[in-house]
């Protein structure tokens, strides 16, 4: 294998990311390996016994009209597609910003497209794995039950990943030429977040308007729907006829996906290394505050500690399009109550615990942040102060960022119905404060940057934190239906948070 | 501050120790006079930062008593921290936040008073030419400027006692000129100055009494007259004596001790 060859680089790239992962997974634990082997393979197997019990249980194949089974595999493909554009797109926009060993392959006299078409070949099977993660157990069930012919659906989900790749590659590209460097990176995370929930949020809204409720399910099986789109034989169907294994319709996809990729590489090779060598010199160097200086404010240890978090918080871009996120989620559920003004409880029911499982959510997000993401522990720890100061002005800035976030639309509620805003008050309340304190309890000094990889410092915290706001979500909404199940899943919170204080690890 | 005694040592440490797999600190027993500028020297992995992280509190020794100007650091570390600073070789800063906001967050740690403050804070960012760069995010900083927020942000609160980790690495001759002329001058003001650098010319131009620590043990101290005297050649110079010291195992410190 010739040194700096594409086939080089693709080598060089597979062992960094080999030895990344095993190291995120293995944490340098070799004996690991079975029980990793054994969690993969159980998860494989239950992936399997669900895809098998839907499609041989609750789906009467061979009664399903065929253009409902197109539009319900298209919306599902859409769906799946700007989850693929969006993740693809903080990946490209990564790739370009990354500095790691891009310095060294930008000095030395490989040509910089190589690495390049390898990077974005690398983004485009990252995305493809984690969609097949999901879709693969119903293909291969769909193969066992109708024969071979629907595993061409991989080569279609192959395909799809590589037109995501293209769409992402594109705009990072056109955001690259038309706001600059020093603006793409955070102009990507927040478009990004936007296209990821943007679909699926866009069916529920349709959901909401057209049949009262917030399943997407409601709006593929709808007769209108089916009646208003065209017939079988449409290349609108292309795509969904390709991913239920289609032969010739899985090579006019694969055509139009790989092609698309190899144009848009075509395209935009050359101008990867000015742009990577762009990026390398944007800081946030000139940006100037505020016009005019600020006097020094007077306060408390703790209160200075307190502001210093939340003006932290408010500039983080990262924290940005994660809130983004999470308030765009919450926007349909706002939207069902906007419409439901005063008719009836049913809208409210929604509400509840959607407020409250976000609110877990950011309240562990925002605590990782200010407990481990400190940018300057020494500076505090060196402070005369005590370290359960520092502690309590943490867990004050998180809760109050948290309550500023969901504050409007719990007063909204309050409006429609004073019971359950009482309710999600207090239920958010309790949800913020366990995943709080589960991220007091895991808390390992980390640098503000890495966010992203929260979730791979603690396994445990991640898991716990989100069942702990689904068991919150589900005593609010419990509650709110005077439910007496709601001591169930209060009692099922209390154990996880128990469970999460004797797992935690002894020297936090 | 006012139930400190006045003719302590600004810093005392005994019989401190720190071990992590192996010792880092061992048995180790320093005393700076108040307003000394005493520079600690010793090779990659002596144990120089774990002592003054150990003295900033910013690790728990093991074993041992440190006295910051009569206070005991262990027993009563805020008060022994209301009047230390301490400068890392990695400047411990917000990228989020302006000079100016930071040195208010640290006024703020310290409890000085905001109007005294900010008068304190225009003045250091003008010593140290960071007043134009004064409401810009610390984010796009050089380590320079970095390193001299930092420093700001130590003398902001005014501490008796400044402790400084490899301070001048990697600063430009300008930057590295403005932070020595920052410290002399607070030496000359009363200040007790400890800083660890791996330039020997810094410590023999700038410090008063120099120690040399290997192995988590001090092997050497004294002034850099008394230092050549008992290396035994009146012309060495101090990168001399310390390759002597570091370099020739017990034998070289033993001799050097006689």
């Amino acid at each position: 294998m010739s040194s700096a060859s594409l086939a080089w680089f693709a080598r060089h790239e597979v062992g960094l990311f080999w030895r990344d992962w095993s190291a995120l997974v293995l944490r340098g634990k070799p004996a690991r390996k079975i029980v990793v082997g054994l969690i993969l393979a159980a998860f494989v197997i239950g992936m399997h016994i669900v895809a098998w019990l839907t499609m041989t249980g609750a789906v009467d194949l061979a009664a399903v009209d065929p253009k409902a089974v197109l539009i319900f595999v298209s919306g599902c493909a859409l769906v799946s597609l700007s989850l693929m554009v969006s993740q693809s797109l903080e990946m490209v926009t990564r790739a370009f910003y990354a500095r790691a060993d891009l310095d060294l392959i930008l000095t030395s006299p490989a040509p910089p497209a190589r690495i390049f078409i390898i990077r974005i070949c690398a983004i485009a099977l990252m995305s493809v794995v984690m969609s097949a993660v999901l879709v693969a157990p119903f293909l291969n069930v769909m193969a066992f039950l109708q024969g071979p012919v629907w595993l061409l659906g991989y080569l279609a989900l192959l395909s799809m990943s590589a037109l995501a790749t293209a769409i992402a590659l594109t705009i990072a590209i056109c955001l690259f030429a038309t706001i600059g460097p020093k603006r793409t990176r955070i102009a990507a995370q927040v478009i990004a977040a936007i296209i990821g929930a943007g679909f699926a949020i866009a069916m529920q809204l349709v959901a909401v308007v057209y049949f009262g409720n917030m399943s997407r399910l409601s709006v593929l099986t709808s007769p209108e729907l089916t009646a208003s789109l065209p017939a079988h034989g449409s290349p609108l169907w292309i795509p969904a006829r390709a991913l239920i294994g289609d032969a010739s319709a899985v090579l006019l996809f694969c055509l139009a996906g790989f092609g698309t990729l190899v144009l848009s590489i075509w395209a935009f090779s050359s101008r990867f290394s000015m742009l990577a060598l762009s990026t390398a010199g944007v800081t946030e160097l000139g940006r100037k505050m505020s016009a005019r200086p600020t006097r020094f404010r007077a306060g408390t240890i703790r209160r200075t500690l307190r502001r210093k978090e939340l003006v932290l918080l408010a500039r983080d871009p990262w924290l940005l399009s994660q809130t983004l996120m999470q308030m765009l989620y919450l926007l349909v559920p706002a939207f069902l109550l906007w419409r439901n003004f005063g008719a009836e409880i049913g809208a409210v029911i929604v509400v509840v615990p959607v407020i409250v499982m976000a609110s877990g959510q950011l309240a562990g997000g925002l605590a990782w942040l200010t407990l481990c993401g400190e940018d300057a522990p020494d500076l505090v720890q060196s402070a005369p102060m005590r370290a359960s100061i520092s502690l309590q002005a943490k867990i004050e800035a998180v809760l109050i960022a948290v309550g500023l976030a969901v504050a409007p639309i719990v007063v909204f509620l309050g409006f429609v119905d004073l019971g359950a805003a009482v309710i999600t008050t207090i239920c958010l309340i309790l949800s913020a404060s366990a995943a709080t304190a589960m991220q007091v309890w895991f808390r390992k000094q980390a640098k503000r940057v890495h966010f992203r990889h929260r979730h791979a410092s603690s396994k445990i915290a991640t898991f716990a934190e989100a069942f702990s706001s689904i068991c919150w979500a589900g005593v609010a909404v419990l509650l709110a239906l005077d439910n007496p199940l709601a001591v169930v899943s209060a009692f099922f919170a209390l154990i996880v948070l128990m469970f999460v204080w004797l797992a935690r690890p002894r020297d936090a | 501050m006012s139930d400190t005694v006045q003719d302590e040592p600004a810093l005392k440490i005994d019989s401190l120790c720190k071990a992590f797999d192996k010792p880092a600190v061992n048995e180790l027993g320093l005393r700076v006079a108040a307003g000394e500028f005493y520079a600690l020297l010793g090779p990659n992995g002596a144990g120089k930062t774990t002592t003054l992280r150990m003295v900033a509190g910013l690790l728990p020794p093991d074993r041992g008593a440190i006295s910051i100007f009569g206070i005991d650091a262990l027993r009563h570390p805020v008060e022994a921290k209301r009047i230390t600073a301490w400068v890392s070789d990695e400047p411990m800063i917000y990228d989020k936040l302006s000079p100016h906001e930071y040195l208010e967050f640290v006024a703020g740690l310290w409890g000085v008073e905001p109007r005294v403050a900010e008068i304190r804070s225009a003045e250091l960012l003008e010593l140290l030419g960071l007043a134009a760069h004064a409401h810009e995010r610390c984010g796009g900083f050089s380590k320079g400027m970095r390193q001299k927020v930092a420093l700001a942000g130590a003398l902001v609160h005014n501490p008796r006692l400044i402790i400084l980790d490899e301070p001048l690495t990697g600063l430009d001759a300008g930057s590295a000129r403005q932070v020595k002329s920052v410290l002399q001058e607070r030496v000359a003001g009363g200040v007790t100055v400890i800083m660890t650098t791996h330039i020997l010319e810094v410590a023999e131009r700038m410090a008063e009494r120099i120690g040399v620590i290997d192995r988590g043990r001090l092997i050497a101290e004294g002034t850099l007259e008394e230092l050549r005297l008992r290396s035994g050649g009146s012309g060495s110079n101090l990168e001399d004596i310390f390759l002597d010291l570091v370099g020739g195992g017990e034998a070289a410190v033993a001799e050097f001790a006689a």
